[in-house]
């Protein structure tokens, strides 16, 4: 069972390599007609990183799933060629960050042997998601880009702590959900009979610091996924219909409570309900990117033939816009088709799991992936009201492409755990 | 928890599915919508940033062409050498206001766009061939055509009636496309709002977009009506009146100065007669003037190659059903009738066509970066007004106007000029001076209309006989001395 999930990966690996070799050189030729001079290194490189992947995950968890570092590779090179393609300068970075994140990858398997074995820790990774999360707020070391304050500056690195939080607070949620299960089902709002608040107490907590992420660091985005995250942790723990309805009551409430007091959340809402009017204004850049999708059309202008570079934040959060003038709707549909794989996968290996703690663990992680990509291209296709958010592997950012590594590395860990306990049970 | 999973696995399925139908609705559904939509600047962009054609004068001056600016906003700047001589036919090239005259009906050849794809590497690449555009035009001709109407508000308009060239296209105020087609928006801008609130309207080319009472020299239609359609009046002895009597009203339609005037259409030509030609127009009936003035093209927006060109005026021959009078005045020029000089130009040239109007353009060829011709002007007719035998009569009278009637000022040495004068009342003692020309008469080269707007003093020998015949023949003289 081992050899042809690992060859079937490698496989996967090349074709995602040649892809992205393919898309460089097209859009090189795109914009100068001619073959980028550094193809061959380029493609060299790439492999070698995730072929390097490839290898760990042979040596430390050879019994994972074998569709989740392609489906990374592909996406992580698409987004790569996109960055090269808008700003040469924040490519060097990204690729740099691309090693880094595939050595946090390797590193985290390395490390982590069993996953389980975070289920002791569930306390420090508590503290950690907490510490991470508030970061940016703290004085010296606390950055506003963009009018958000979401950003922590250590030397001359700029880092996003709430992407590597979401992580911390996934294992928190997981171990502590499995724990306090059995507790937070005993409950019949008919007989006004509520749980404990100790037990009900870090659920306020939670929802309490989501709010905090939207007040004082303005990252709506981000706010968003953890609330989501979170109600659909307490749910798939307890299995649960009310703490849905509780939470979706939070939520109107929340979502009130900022729309009635912040500027930032109203101009927000007033942009998605009609650009067309703030057009040089708030909703420049949602209007430029409903110009690139448009201008792309079902094929798209071709690798290197559009002006994605008029979007503000091509690189970073409207990537997708980009991908959407110069390779279409063909582009763009077999980017979320990526995205439906690697949740897809990463609820089957939830689902395979055995252990309830190893079980929500999965599902939360790839809650996250899959939340995150629906809430930032959903933002920039204008479906929901936009808020910031990085789009998983693809976007330009350290911190997001570093988190999503070690994300992606905890749910292979999980996988191989799974997989090497049951072929322990038929051997 | 499994049965939990499988259903976040469904919702965030669903989620996904609300992403692909907007995708699709971007993308699709209303992809040429946003593609073309004003404020999307990628085609303004593209085109900014790169070769554009050059426009040019027949002979051989540089109307408009692309420069590299490699410190600039956008890679290259369009320039216009001659800033406001050839402003209304090269039209600007703005990001914000987009296009405008040549600029606009020949983009695709000037941006390359037309031009065939020659092997792969054009197919991949930003790299144009671009076209470049020749116009009918002369630098000489225009220049005498603004120097001959001076300051004076008003418009130039001459033709080759053999093929519908355009000679020279004047109006006065003009005004210099280059600020309207430089980088720094913010001035681009405010030069837009400065021209737009020029009283004067510079931007408006008068010469194709603005309609005036053609006064006098719609009798020229007036004429072909009777010599097309109602032979037995053009014999007619019209009496000799001071003023006409005009039927179902008080008011009675004076002569000029209170002449008296009368004879036959020759006569009725030469000294511009209002009252026999407000009879004759009466004698004709709303039916035959109405078609004749369609078959000269009015109410056709004339086949030029600039965009957005006026249509002339003539009213439906119903709504002269309770109005007689007002048939009496439209046989005159008056009233409810409009023209555009470009159509009074194209008038003069059908009589001197032999009765054809040929399609007007302002472009000679296209050429290829290559040099090779992708293109040339039309030679085609645009409308069939009269037979050649009447053409050649109408002809004839025109000659009289010029030897010896209101027209004597429009006279070229060594060649016989036909023209025909109008005045139309404007405000007050105000009139436009009007002339409609063709020389020379055995074999006319050159056709011309000129309009000076709102000149003190009535009647036609005053205005348009005083004021508007030496600027056509000026152009006339410039023109035949040129070939």
């Amino acid at each position: 069972m081992k050899q042809p999930r690992r060859n079937a990966e490698l496989g996967l690996i090349i074709l995602a390599v040649l892809l992205t070799g393919a898309l460089y050189a097209l859009v090189s030729l795109g914009r100068s007609a001619s073959l980028p001079a550094n193809i061959v290194p380029f493609l060299g490189v790439i492999l070698a990183l995730f072929g390097g992947a490839h290898i760990a995950i042979r040596f430390l968890a050879p019994d994972a799933d074998g569709m989740l570092l392609p489906l990374a590779a592909v996406l992580n090179g698409i987004g790569y060629v996109f960055i090269a393609r808008l700003d040469p300068d924040l490519a060097g970075l990204q690729a740099v960050w691309t090693g880094l994140g595939i050595g946090a990858f390797v590193g985290t398997l390395a490390l982590l042997r069993r996953a389980r074995d975070l289920e002791r820790y569930r306390y420090t990774f508590a503290v950690l998601g907490v510490v991470l999360l508030l970061m940016p707020l703290l004085p010296v070391i606390g950055r506003n880009i963009n009018g958000a304050r979401l950003w922590v500056r250590v030397g001359t690195i700029n880092f996003q702590p709430a992407e590597l939080a979401k992580i911390a607070l996934a294992v928190f949620f997981a171990a502590y959900l499995v724990e306090k299960r059995e507790l937070l089902s005993e409950f019949r709002i008919t007989q006004g009979r509520l749980p404990d608040l100790r037990i009900v107490g870090p659920l306020l907590l939670a929802w309490g610091a989501s709010l905090v992420v939207m007040t004082a660091q303005r990252d709506l985005g981000s706010s968003l996924l953890f609330f989501a995250f979170f109600i659909l942790m307490v749910w798939m723990a307890t299995a649960r219909g009310a703490y849905l309805s509780i939470g979706l009551g939070l939520f109107a409430m929340g979502a009130f409570f900022a729309y009635s007091t912040f500027e930032h959340v109203q101009s927000r809402i007033g942009v998605w309900v009609d650009p067309w009017s703030k057009a040089s204004g708030q909703g420049f850049q949602v209007v430029q990117a409903a110009y690139a999708f448009g201008s792309g059309g079902f094929a798209g202008t071709g690798p290197g033939l559009g002006s994605p570079g008029s979007i503000p934040a091509a690189a970073t959060d409207f990537i997708f816009a980009a991908v959407g003038e110069e390779l279409g709707l063909l582009g763009t549909t077999a980017v979320v088709v990526a995205f439906v794989l690697m949740v897809g996968s990463g609820l089957r290996i939830a689902l395979r799991a055995d252990q309830p703690f190893e079980q929500l663990l999965a599902a939360g992680l790839t809650v996250i992936i899959g939340l995150q990509a629906f809430i930032i291209i959903g933002g920039v296709t204008r479906l929901v009201p936009l808020t910031g958010l990085t789009l998983p592997f693809m976007s330009y950012g350290g911190s997001s492409l570093l988190a999503n590594y070690v994300l992606l590395a905890m749910l292979i860990r999980v996988s191989d755990d799974t997989a090497r306990r049951a072929r322990r049970q038929v051997g | 928890m499994d049965r939990q999973i499988r259903r976040v696995g469904v919702a965030l399925l669903v989620l996904i599915c609300l992403l692909f139908l907007q995708l699709n609705y971007l993308q699709v559904v209303r992809a040429d919508k946003l593609a073309n939509d004003p404020g999307n600047a990628r085609k303004a962009t593209r085109d900014f940033n790169r070769d554009r054609g050059v426009i040019q004068t027949a002979d051989g001056v540089v109307v408009a062409e692309s420069v590299p600016t490699p410190d600039g906003k956008f890679k290259r700047l369009r320039r216009y050498p001659e800033p406001t001589l050839f402003a209304h036919v090269s039209g600007y090239f703005s990001f914000t206001f987009g296009t405008d005259g040549v600029e606009n009906t020949y983009n695709d050849d000037l941006a390359g766009r037309s031009t065939a794809v020659k092997d792969v590497r054009d197919v991949l690449s930003d790299r144009v061939q671009t076209g470049n555009v020749t116009l009918t035009l002369t630098k000489g001709l225009q220049q005498v055509a603004r120097d001959a109407l001076g300051d004076r508000r008003g418009s130039v308009v001459a033709l080759d009636p053999r093929n519908g060239a355009v000679l020279a296209l004047w109006s006065f105020p003009s005004f210099d496309p280059n600020p309207l087609s430089a980088h720094d928006q913010r001035a681009v801008q405010a030069s837009w709002k400065g021209l737009q609130a020029d009283g004067s309207k510079p931007l408006l080319a008068r010469s194709y977009r603005e309609r005036y009472a053609p006064g006098s020299t719609f009798k020229v239609v007036t004429a072909a009506a009777a010599l097309e359609r109602a032979p037995e009046l053009v014999g007619k002895a019209y009496p000799r009146l001071r003023e006409l009597d005009l039927p179902r009203t008080d008011a009675n339609l004076p002569n000029f100065g209170g002449s008296s005037c009368g004879g036959t259409l020759p006569d009725l030509l030469k000294v511009s007669c209002n009252t026999g030609f407000a009879q004759m127009g009466l004698d004709l009936g709303a039916d035959r003037l109405a078609a004749e003035a369609r078959d000269f093209g009015f109410a056709a927006r004339p086949p030029i190659d600039l965009n957005a060109p006026a249509a002339s005026q003539f009213p439906e021959a119903s709504s002269f059903r309770r109005d007689e009078p007002g048939l009496a005045k439209s046989a005159i020029g008056q009233q409810d009738v409009a023209a555009t000089p470009m159509e009074m130009a194209l008038i003069a040239a059908g009589v001197a066509n032999g009765g054809v109007i040929m399609k007007p353009h302002v472009m000679g060829e296209v050429r290829d970066s290559e040099g090779r011709v992708v293109r040339s002007g039309p030679s085609e007719p645009w409308q069939r007004a009269m037979s050649p035998a009447n053409a050649a009569s109408l002809r004839d009278m025109m000659v009289g106007v010029v030897n010896g009637g209101t027209a004597t000022r429009a006279a070229v040495p060594g060649s016989q000029v036909a023209a025909k004068t109008g005045t139309a009342q404007t405000v007050g003692d105000n009139s436009h001076a009007w002339i409609v020309a063709f020389a020379p008469a055995e074999a006319p080269r050159v056709a011309v209309a000129v309009i000076v707007e709102s000149q003190p003093g009535l009647g036609d020998t005053v205005t348009g006989g005083r004021v508007a015949a030496p600027i056509a023949q000026a152009v006339l003289a410039a023109a035949l001395r040129s070939r």
